[in-house]
């Protein structure tokens, strides 16, 4: 507030109308472009994903497994591969994220020491550069096992998924009304019922907003699976073995010199960013309907 | 959602002695407070072990690693400063444009456009922020790259050649991979992420101060240069760093477009390397306990400090405002 005053001092809106609405229009004509600028790049990125990768995508693409240059391989091995290891990191991230989140909702305080320094961790957690997590997961479950593991690739994902439904959750349980927590406790319920079976089941949409966003920035991750799971040219179902996974086959395939793995990174690309899209736009709809 | 607390009563009905009850209450309160747990000592790994990692390499050059210009897999010979030097450069690059852009949009967006089509482009402009970085390193490959290669490096050369200073800055083959090609692929995408972010600060403001000012006859500029931008500056600088903080640890757009060269100097198109970078293409060839693999950790512990100052820097400003 004090910077208000301060420049309002110096400042009479009546005078020079013209130049004022000249700025005015300038400053509109700038924050447009910067608006078209963004609009533009999107629409940049679509276009080229859609014109390079929808030739590649056949359904061979789709069925077959990767292979060697020219052979005709396609991409299934790495899809599969991808949905195994973002589901499974999922699986781990959800329930811990859900009772972390409901920790600092339910019991973190601002006097809880523990809970502001979790609060805190989480945040550095959500901004820390991936491949960091890629890393220490290497090191905690690569080198140890001395070969590379789709559990670990599950894992570096579920480092990365943990922080937002964290945050998600814990948001959306703090905007549940303290008249329904006190209702459930007047009617005798315990603190973990009216926590799992009010509060949770009220918040249930935007709890699961924040796992789809978590799901969607999960899926396109590319670097902590560099070092974890690192790709498979075969079929692997094997939690214990290298698995393929489509980001690190665009990675792999983009650089390339050969023209069949170009084009498959393309559609690889445009396979991933339209699931990511997808998850983003079914959020926003359904948020807006909620 | 109403259901629910007309069905509590059965439920909780059966006898259950209190014991028994708070028995559960606290077992609950130990199965979420350990999950926190296990979420801070995730971190806690990871910051101990990049630096016990790196421990060797910080012993072998001592602290100077952090500010040695060398990067010689051949000799075994390791230094920060090159990836270091690519990252800062190449961050705030990328900052330095996605600033005015995301700026720009939040202001056409909450001030000016009409509501269906802020609706619209606020959508695409998230949509962008939820495109995957290796998406960007691709489109920033197949599209930047050529153009800066074709048309801006050629055309920089051809006008500042002989300008004293700004040779310096854009010397080098118009390969159209470098610092200038990293930092634009950055700026595209934080932008959108800034943007989200100063969006969400500006509506923030009391809608009276804003109303006030247009009473007074302010126009929309005035308004939000006068009024808005002093009440929310704090906020903005905090948006600015989180996206310095993502720009900074950024691997997958940037390996893709910065060139890969282990170097210093003033071209900002010359190819050079970040941290992230460097440690996505010579992890996957550097043994373990090998130097070359504990010189890579050791720069992911110094980008792990970087990054953990950026975001306490934005947590501060935040708390500030509060």
């Amino acid at each position: 507030m004090s910077d208000m005053t301060t420049s309002s001092s110096g400042w009479a809106p009546n005078a020079n109308g013209a130049r004022r609405r000249r700025t005015d229009k300038l400053a509109t004509l700038l924050g447009m472009i910067a608006a078209g600028i963004l609009v533009l790049v999107l629409t940049s990125i679509l276009w080229t994903l859609l014109s390079r990768g929808v030739t590649g995508l056949s359904a061979a693409a789709l069925m077959k497994p990767m292979g060697p240059p020219g052979s005709g391989g396609g991409l299934a091995n790495a899809i599969i591969g991808s949905l195994i290891q973002t589901f499974l990191a999922l699986l781990i991230a959800t329930p811990l994220g859900l009772g972390c989140g409901i920790y600092l909702s339910e019991y973190g305080n601002r006097q809880n020491r523990f809970a502001s320094c979790v609060r805190f961790v989480s945040d550095v957690l959500m901004s820390v550069p991936s491949i960091l997590v890629g890393l220490f997961v290497y090191q905690i479950l690569v080198a140890p096992f001395g070969h590379f593991s789709a559990f670990a690739g599950s894992v570096a994902l579920a480092i990365l998924a943990v922080p937002i439904i964290v945050r998600t959750t814990e948001d959306m349980l703090r905007l549940v009304p303290i008249a329904m927590r006190e209702a459930g406790a007047a009617l005798g319920a315990t603190r973990w019922r009216v926590t799992l079976f009010l509060c949770l089941r009220s918040a249930k949409t935007g709890v699961l907003t924040g796992i789809l966003l978590a799901l969607a920035r999960v899926s396109g991750e590319t670097a902590p699976l560099l070092f974890t799971s690192l790709g498979n040219q075969n079929w692997s179902f094997s939690l214990n073995r290298p698995m393929a996974s489509l980001p690190v086959t665009i990675y792999q395939y983009a650089g390339a010199s050969y023209e069949d793995w170009v084009q498959l990174a393309w559609a690889g690309a445009l396979l991933v960013t339209m699931g990511v899209l997808a998850i983003n736009i079914a959020v926003r709809l359904s948020a807006r309907r909620g | 959602m109403t259901l629910a607390p007309a069905r509590q009563p059965d439920k909780v009905s059966v006898p259950e002695t209190r014991e028994k009850r708070s028995r559960a209450d606290t077992a609950f309160q130990a199965i979420v407070g350990g999950c926190s747990l296990i979420v801070l000592i995730a971190l806690g790994g990871l910051v101990l072990l990049m630096g016990v990692g790196g421990q060797e390499a910080f012993r072998t050059f001592g602290l100077g690693f952090t500010f040695r210009n060398v990067w010689n897999p051949v000799a075994n010979d390791y230094g920060a400063w090159a990836p270091l030097f690519g990252t800062i450069v190449s961050t705030l690059i990328g900052v330095l444009i996605a600033m005015p852009l995301a700026f720009g949009t939040a202001f056409w967006l909450t001030a000016i456009a009409p509501p269906k089509v802020a609706a619209v482009v606020g959508t695409a402009v998230q949509l962008l922020a939820a495109v995957p970085s290796i998406i960007f390193g691709m489109w920033g490959f197949f599209t930047i790259v050529p153009f800066m290669a074709r048309h801006v490096q050629p055309f920089m050369m051809h006008n500042f050649r002989h300008v004293p200073g700004i040779n310096l800055l854009i010397h080098g083959a118009p390969f159209g991979t470098g610092l200038m090609t990293a930092g634009i692929v950055l700026a595209m995408m934080i932008a959108p992420f800034m943007t989200a972010v100063m969006r969400d600060v500006f509506s923030a403001m009391p809608g009276m101060l804003r109303e006030s000012a247009y009473g007074l006859g302010a126009t929309r500029w005035d308004v939000m240069w006068k009024v808005v931008v002093p009440w929310s500056r704090t906020g903005m600088i905090g948006a600015t760093v989180l996206g310095m903080g993502r720009a900074l640890g950024e691997t997958m757009a940037v390996t893709f477009v910065i060139g890969n060269v282990t170097s210093v100097g003033w071209s900002l198109f010359a190819p050079r390397s970040t941290v992230a970078s460097l440690i996505a293409l010579q992890f996957p060839e550097s043994p373990a306990g090998s130097l070359r693999l504990s010189s890579l950790l050791a720069l992911g512990f110094i980008l792990m400090l970087l990054s953990f100052a950026s975001l306490s820097l934005a947590r501060m400003l935040r708390k500030d405002r509060k």
